[in-house]
């Protein structure tokens, strides 16, 4: 469970360095051009932190660090859709879709 | 058709906005579900839509204060996820960098992916519109895709309010951030990154502090980076 006051400071600081982060170049850094090592590694962020942020919850998600079969399968199923369809909503429709069936059918 | 004045510029921009419903409100209601069954009130939950105002890093957020990682480390790593946000900033800059300081500050906070993708591509293809029409064409965009990701976390949070804690939506998150995800891997050095990423989230992942979080995610950026520069290397030797 969440505690009130983290979730303020989380809440608050998140809505200002995201506030920063858009206005920085905008209003602040200008035109001036920044250097290309800087924006090679930008464009990996989101592809780096979200894998690292979600492999550890799937990994050892079942007894003794094991994955548990209906999320394991769940997650394969979310990434095989988005991957062919590239379409955020129906990989997550297929993902949940495919847990609850078979949470049902793991009994 | 060509922009010609601010106003058909405005209501250019709210016709091209206006598809994105269809993502919008879907993707914030989950939210609005998941935030409310991991124990926010209806209150908290749309104060976070409302002050942070991006989707992936709130969906982060959330899954680090329900595992209980420290808020320092919450923080970092949305914020991480956040930093494309940085990159639209510099990319919009050469487009409006010439409008008042008001207005870059109000549009800085609208920032968002669908305004960004929307304004960079019609800014591109019409080199021709005034600095006017272009924060019209800004401020039309943004009129259908904000206020309904507010209404529609607002909505989310009422039904989930009402949803049991049984329900098992414990994985809802995990599989969101997998169907975010797989779509970005656009390239061999995104695929790398991730990959480098996975792997070492799985043997960082005994650190204190969740720093494996960080780590791993410093790595999956250094590799995708070091990827892109021999895949660069590679195509000049080619050519």
């Amino acid at each position: 469970m969440i505690e009130d006051q983290n979730l303020w400071i989380v809440i608050i600081g998140l809505g200002i360095g995201s506030y920063l982060l858009r206005f920085t170049f905008l209003g602040i850094v200008g035109d001036r051009p920044m250097p290309e090592w800087f924006l090679r590694h930008l464009r990996y962020t989101a592809v780096a932190i979200i894998p690292a942020l979600i492999t550890p919850i799937i990994a050892f998600s079942g007894d003794n660090g094991w994955p548990e079969p209906a999320r394991l399968t769940a997650s394969i199923v979310t990434v095989a859709v988005g991957w062919v369809t590239k379409n955020v909503l129906i990989a997550i429709a297929a993902g949940l879709a495919t847990l609850y069936t078979l949470l049902y059918l793991l009994g | 058709m060509p922009i010609t004045t601010t106003k058909s510029a405005y209501l250019s921009g709210i016709r091209d906005g206006s598809p994105f419903l269809l993502v919008i409100a879907p993707f914030s209601m989950l939210f609005g579900i998941l935030a409310t069954e991991a124990g926010l009130s209806v209150f908290e939950t749309l104060a976070f839509s409302v002050v942070v105002i991006a989707g992936a890093a709130q969906f982060t957020a959330l899954q680090l204060m329900q595992d209980d990682v420290p808020t320092l480390i919450v923080l970092t790593s949305s914020l991480a996820v956040n930093l494309r946000m940085a990159m639209y900033s510099a990319s919009l800059t050469p487009f409006i960098g010439s409008a008042p300081l008001w207005q870059r500050a109000i549009a800085a906070y609208f920032l968002v992916d669908q305004s960004f993708a929307c304004s960079y591509a019609r800014y591109e293809a019409e080199p021709q519109m005034t600095i006017e029409a272009r924060m019209a064409y800004f401020a039309g965009v943004v009129t259908p895709v904000c206020p309904l990701w507010y209404l529609f976390t607002f909505i989310g949070a009422a039904i989930g309010a009402q949803i049991p804690e049984s329900f098992a939506l414990d994985f809802a998150l995990p599989i969101t951030f997998l169907a975010l995800v797989t779509p970005m891997l656009r390239t061999p050095a995104h695929v790398v990154a991730a990959g480098v990423s996975i792997v070492v989230s799985l043997f960082a992942a005994a650190l204190p502090y969740s720093l494996g979080l960080l780590v791993a995610g410093i790595a999956g950026m250094m590799a995708g980076a070091q990827t892109e520069r021999w895949l660069e290397v590679k195509k000049v030797g080619e050519a």
